[in-house]
This record gives C-alpha cells, sequence and structure tokens, in this order.
C-alpha cells in the first residue's frame, strides 16, 4: 500500500464515521396490523444493535474484519487492473463486505445436499473471501485468462462458480438466481438434507418477476422450500434510485405477505448481519421453512467500470466504521490495521504479476464444453 | 399398440425407475389430471407448479445443477416464450463455467397446429430452438421414437427439449414398446387414469424395457431415388402418406425422419441428396429463418453440385399466428396437397 493511498484511507475512516450517523436502521410507521409487524421487525433489529456485539466472540469479529479488508483491498485491486487497461470490465461489491463476509462465514461449505448452496449476485466477492477463495482466482477471472476456475476467461469479473462449495454460478441478468434457486432448495428439500439454499440479489433485481416467482415458489403451503431469501438493498438500480423504482416501504414486507419470516437489517453493520444471518439459518434449519432478510448496505464505486468505478463520499463505508470500532474496544491496534491493509496489498500485487504471464484461452476453445464432454456442437462436423 | 401420450407415459415411468428421475413437474403435470394430455398419469414422481413458465424453468435448472434428473413440462410452447432467456442460461451455463455445471434437464412441450388450437395452442417452436446453443432439440413422429427420444433425453447429460406434436398424441404407431402388452386395451387398463374419481387409483405398469433412439440419429422411412423429403413431428406422417400415393403413380419419394435438430443427422441428409438431387424439407414453424433454410443453405454449400433442382422449405407463411377458423389454419400451415404438389414439381424440373 503506497502512503498516500494510506493518508486517503486515513480521511475517509473519519468521514465514515460521521456517516454512520447518518445510516440508521430504516423504521416503518405503524399504520396497520402488517405494518406494525415490519416496524417491530426493523426495530428489534435497532434495539439489539446497542448490545449486540457482546453477542459475537472477538475472535469472530477478527476474523470478519479480515476478510472484509481482505475483500475491500481485492476488489480496489481489481478496479486498478481494470484502470490500468489489463481488463475489460470491473463490476464488484465493495461496500456489502459487512454482509457478504458473515454470509460466507455461516453458510455450510461444502458440496452436495448436505451442505448450503449459494446462488449469488455479481456483488459477492465478500462472501467468497470469506469462504476461502484466494485473492488470484478472481483476479484470474477479471484479467479472463483460461486459468480462471470460474469461467476459464469467459466471463466478466465476480461472476464466480465454484462446484466443490456448492457456488452456482453468478449470472449478469440480477434476476434468474431467485428461481434457479428453488431448484437446489428442493433437491435439499426432497432429501430431507442438511443443507439450505441461500440466494443473494439487488434490490433493482426486486422488479423482476423471478423474484416473485421466487417468493410464490418457497412459501407453498406443505412444500415450503429451505432458502434464505436476500435482498441487498443498496438503493440503487445502476443510476436509478430506489425511489424511482419501487413504493413499497420495504422489500421485506412483500416477503411477509407469503407469510415468509422476514426482516430488515442495517447491511452495513456486520455484527448485526452475522446474528440475523445465524438466527434465520438456524431458523431455516430447524423449521424447513424460508426466510427472508432485506439488508441495507450502500455501494461504494458505482454500479461497474462503466460509470467510472470511482470511490464515493456519500455513503456508509461498513470497513471503516467497523475498523473504528474495533480500535475503540481495542480488540485492534493501528499497526495491526495497518500490518492487515498491506498484507493483503501485497497478495493482490503478487496475485496480479503472476497472472499476467498465465496462458489466455485459445481461439480453438470455443468448441469446447458446449456440450458435455465437449461432444461435438460444430454444425460443420456433424 | 400405445398411442404417443402412453408411451410418454411409459418412458417417464422407466425414466423413474431405472434412470434416476426425481421430480417430474409443471401445470396440472400431477394428479388428479396427469398433464392436459394424460402423458403423465400415474407416475410417482409427479407434482403440480405454480402457473409459472419462469419458475419451472428455473427450478428445473436448480435441480439439474445439484446433479438430480428431472422433467418439466411447460403445458403448451406457445407459453415458452417468455423463459426464452433462461433457455439461453440452461444452454450455455455449461460453456460460461467452462465445464464446471453441467445441466442435464428435459423439458417437455407440446407443439404445431392441428388441433384448432387457434393462437395459443398451435405455435410451432422448432426454429426457434434450433438457436439453443448448448442445448439437444427432438421431436417424435411416433410412439416407439417418443419413447426412444424421451430415454435418451433423460440418460443425456445436457439439456434436451422434447417436443410432443400435440396431434400426434393419440396415434398409434406400428411397432411396440420393449415390455408393452400386445392388446391395447390391455395396456389401457394397466396405466390410464380412470374416468371420475382417482383418488385410489395406481397404474399397473408393464415390464418395461430399455430402448433408446440416440440424439442426432435420422431414420429413413421411406426409401426412393429422385427426391429427398426431410421432415419431422407431425408432417413427417404427411410426408410418409404423400410419398405412398405418390408411388402409386409410379414416383419414387425417399422420406427421413429427422428425429433430432440439435444435433442434426447431416450424414444420411447428405447420403439422400446425393442419391437424389432434389430436396423438400416439409415442418410448420413460420418459413422465414426456419431451420429447414439452414440445411437448404448447407445443402447449396456443400451439395450443389449434386443438386438437380432448387431445395425448397415448404413452412408455416409467416403470419403472426394461426387463427382459429379451419380456413385459417389451413392457410397457414402445410397441407397434405401443398407436399404433393412440391414434390411434383421439384421432381418435375429440368436443370
Amino acid at each position: 500500500m503506497s502512503l498516500g493511498v494510506s493518508a486517503n484511507r486515513a480521511k475517509k475512516k473519519a468521514k465514515g464515521i460521521v456517516l454512520a450517523k447518518k445510516a440508521a436502521p430504516a423504521t416503518t410507521k405503524k399504520t396497520s396490523a402488517k405494518a406494525k409487524n415490519s416496524a417491530s421487525a426493523a426495530v428489534k433489529s435497532s434495539a439489539k444493535k446497542a448490545d449486540s456485539s457482546k453477542l459475537v466472540s472477538e475472535q469472530i469479529q477478527l476474523q470478519m474484519y479480515d476478510s472484509m479488508v481482505k475483500s475491500r483491498v481485492l476488489e480496489e485491486r481489481l478496479i486498478k487492473i481494470y484502470k490500468s487497461g489489463e481488463a475489460f470490465f470491473w463490476i464488484g461489491g465493495p461496500g456489502e463486505e459487512a454482509f457478504g463476509v458473515p454470509l460466507g462465514m455461516l453458510a455450510d461449505k461444502g458440496q452436495g445436499p448436505q451442505h448450503d448452496w449459494l446462488h449469488l449476485h455479481y456483488r459477492c466477492t465478500p462472501t467468497l473471501i470469506a469462504m476461502g477463495m484466494p485473492m488470484i482466482d478472481s483476479i484470474r477471472t477479471i484479467m479472463n485468462k483460461s486459468t480462471d476456475p470460474s469461467t476459464g476467461g469467459r466471463n466478466f469479473s465476480n461472476h464466480y462458480c465454484f462446484p466443490k462449495w456448492n457456488i452456482a454460478p453468478v449470472t449478469s441478468p440480477i434476476e434468474v438466481q431467485y428461481i434457479i434457486a428453488l431448484g437446489t432448495a428442493r433437491s435439499q428439500q426432497r432429501q430431507k438434507a442438511k443443507g439450505v439454499t441461500i440466494v443473494t440479489g439487488g434490490d433493482a433485481g426486486t422488479a423482476e418477476g423471478d423474484f416473485a416467482s421466487c417468493l410464490v415458489w418457497a412459501s407453498r403451503k406443505g412444500a415450503e422450500l429451505p432458502m434464505l431469501i436476500t435482498v441487498q438493498n443498496n438503493k440503487w438500480g445502476i443510476s436509478t434510485s430506489y425511489d424511482g423504482q419501487h413504493g413499497e416501504a420495504h422489500i421485506a414486507d412483500r416477503a411477509r405477505g407469503f407469510g415468509i419470516k422476514s426482516q430488515v437489517i442495517d447491511g452495513n453493520d456486520p455484527i448485526e448481519s452475522y446474528l440475523a444471518i445465524k438466527e434465520n439459518l438456524e431458523y431455516i434449519r430447524e423449521t424447513g421453512k424460508p426466510a427472508f432478510i432485506e439488508a441495507h448496505l450502500s455501494r461504494l464505486f458505482g454500479h461497474s467500470s462503466a460509470s467510472g468505478a470511482n470511490m464515493t463520499d456519500s455513503e456508509v463505508d461498513c470497513l471503516k466504521v467497523f475498523e473504528q470500532k474495533l480500535l475503540k474496544k481495542g480488540l485492534l491496534d493501528p499497526k495491526e490495521v495497518k500490518m492487515t491493509w498491506e498484507k493483503y496489498e501485497e497478495e493482490g500485487v503478487r496475485a496480479q504479476e503472476q497472472v499476467r504471464n498465465e496462458p489466455a484461452p485459445t481461439s480453438e476453445s470455443i468448441w469446447e464444453n458446449i456440450y458435455v464432454g465437449s461432444e461435438n456442437a460444430d454444425w460443420r462436423k456433424y | 399398440m400405445a398411442n404417443m401420450a402412453q408411451a410418454i407415459r411409459m418412458a417417464l415411468h422407466y425414466g423413474e425407475t431405472h434412470l434416476g428421475v426425481k421430480d417430474i413437474f409443471g401445470e396440472d403435470v400431477g394428479a388428479p389430471l396427469g398433464g392436459v394430455f394424460t402423458a403423465t398419469q400415474g407416475l410417482k414422481t409427479t407434482w403440480n407448479s405454480p402457473l409459472d413458465e419462469r419458475g419451472i424453468i428455473g427450478m428445473a435448472m436448480g435441480i439439474a445443477m445439484t446433479g438430480d434428473r428431472c422433467v418439466a413440462e411447460i403445458q403448451f410452447c406457445d407459453y415458452i416464450f417468455n423463459t426464452i432467456d433462461l433457455l439461453k442460461i440452461a444452454g450455455n451455463t455449461l460453456w460460461a463455467t467452462n465445464g464446471n455445471y453441467p445441466m442435464p434437464l428435459v423439458v417437455m412441450t407440446p407443439v404445431g397446429a392441428g388441433i384448432r388450437g387457434s393462437m395459443y395452442h398451435s405455435h410451432s417452436f422448432d426454429a426457434w430452438a434450433s438457436r439453443l446453443q448448448g442445448w439437444k432439440v427432438v421431436m417424435p413422429s411416433n410412439p416407439l421414437d417418443a419413447y426412444g427420444l424421451l430415454l435418451s433425453a433423460i440418460k443425456d447429460p445436457n439439456p434436451v427439449l422434447f417436443m410432443k406434436p400435440k396431434a400426434l398424441m393419440r396415434i398409434r404407431g406400428e411397432e411396440l414398446i420393449p415390455g408393452e402388452p400386445e392388446n391395447e386395451k390391455d395396456l389401457k387398463a394397466m396405466i390410464d387414469a380412470p374416468i371420475g374419481d382417482r383418488t385410489k387409483w395406481k397404474a399397473k405398469w408393464p415390464q418395461l424395457e430399455e430402448y433408446v433412439v440416440p440424439i442426432g440419429k435420422a431414420k429413413v422411412t421411406r426409401s426412393g431415388d429422385q427426391i429427398t423429403v426431410i421432415s419431422y413431428g407431425r408432417h413427417l406422417l404427411l410426408c410418409n402418406q404423400v410419398a405412398d400415393e405418390l408411388k402409386e403413380q409410379g414416383y419414387s419419394v425417399e422420406v427421413i425422419d429427422l428425429r433430432s435438430i440439435l444435433p442434426y443427422d447431416w450424414q444420411t441428409i447428405k447420403a439422400s441428396v446425393e442419391k437424389t438431387g432434389r430436396v423438400l424439407i416439409v415442418n410448420e414453424d413460420t418459413e422465414m429463418t426456419n431451420f429447414g433454410e439452414h440445411l437448404v443453405y448447407r445443402m447449396t454449400q456443400e451439395l450443389f453440385y449434386q443438386l438437380l433442382a432448387r431445395p425448397r422449405v415448404l413452412a408455416g407463411k409467416n403470419v403472426p399466428g394461426i387463427g382459429l377458423h379451419p380456413n385459417l389454419e389451413d392457410a397457414s400451415v402445410p397441407q397434405k396437397h401443398e407436399i404433393e404438389q412440391s414434390i411434383i414439381e421439384i421432381i418435375s424440373e429440368v436443370p
């Protein structure tokens, strides 16, 4: 990490604390019985928050911090790779660390129905870092190398897939994961498996019909699906604000209408996210029924490289806020903070240098993996 | 002999008892109806879905991702169009993940006109389906092929679209499905749900045997040397009839039942066209950017100097839908007399 970057971060640290005060958790007016339920979920969440850090061990808090830094450094590295002309496009998840990291830590990682399935959106780097994805694999994806384990150089950054951890392929369409997730949940339900299905998506994607389909199919009486349905509400759909796209007070209210256990949380708070995800995963494992979390969080570098990929100073930086809290509580000291950031910065730089020399996919490879076993799919050879 | 609906039902039964099919689902697929064409009656893994085609395809994709086998139905292909991006994703997932995620699923859907189904029960889908890279696409013309193609589809590790020519669901074939009782009344008593209360009814399945029609393998249904007629599904039977009738008039017509659209059996087509030098392709999807046009293109590129006449595609008129009145439907999709007329014209054409 250069000194310039450090100084810049220090400035943002101070700003982050001020901004955090503005980002009070959403509340709802108690205008009806349903609204009362809705409001109570949000208020309960807020009340918990005051004392919630005691419910998460110091070790887990530090583990979350470490992964949040690692994920942020990686995303910043990906943006630098794009800006230096070594990648065509960047899209990713800086600003979602406080929700994504606890999600990755709490998911039951592994392959097969006994483990959790994750259908993630393209801001999921924090989740995968928390699960153990090496930084270099993400860099291989954005630099479209044949060594990219997710797509072999075929798709954009953050379009991950890892069968060994039940990570379903991330897609560019912003909604389809909500209905594809139904299938893995159905398989787990049929097998009475321990694993559950987790799906993430943005608030803008909930305008698509697939989100409603997910709620309908997951909540059918007697055929409920073991799913944690989540929305990362950053209040943006590319350049259109939440108010320009939604009439509902909370997206969570839509889930509540289907009888789904539903909650609005401050997704910029890793402690609150951790507790909410943990509680809901336990509920799903116990009951076999779906649960819903709407996490309010930030989008720190815009939609993608198409909108500049520059750090915004108008939204809460969850990482900086959390870092200050840990410093204040004495769980971290400034030296450890500096070392953590530097460690991952160095890992990112080294990874980029290595990937630069790795092979690109060959032209002939376009015919591979159209069918299983690369069975011929070229009509000229039928 | 089994009809096509019974053949499909028996294939699905074989699939759930021998090939690991875990879920057969779609709108009205489960009890009590067992499918609008009765093709899913009496099966043990069927269930009714919400009336939500995107949910059906998404569900199938997720099940396939786990490695479990499923067969999903879109009740009529007229209602599959709002799933087209999902079908694209199902077909490109293996490629996009560089081999990480196969998508072994079967989608079956009734296609075509012929039952006075009006605008939204008469669409065809074969031309659209031919643009679904990563899929295999099949359409049977008789019950035995329906059985064999469906078993192949279930066994295949890739997504397979199984198109059911809806006008043929009650036609009977000329060959028994292996294990099928010889007397069709016996079969009916065993596997057709009774009219009325079905709550206590259970199918008594015959001891079926495995029989596969390889995907990508066409069948020459009539041998001849003056012209090659290529078709599939409902129109294949019309082509066979015309070939038989013209034979009595001294014409020699070779008919190929393509059976698979993706991948298609070029070697059988090529061998036949090299022999006859004249070609007619018949299907009922609309004529512009029809799948048959691709075959004609390939013939002109690879067999140009063997051709003795312009190859033709006789397909559905390029109109927005199939109108309900018979005058409208008959004017929109190829009719038997048009097939006959086209064959005679092509045979008569002097180079």
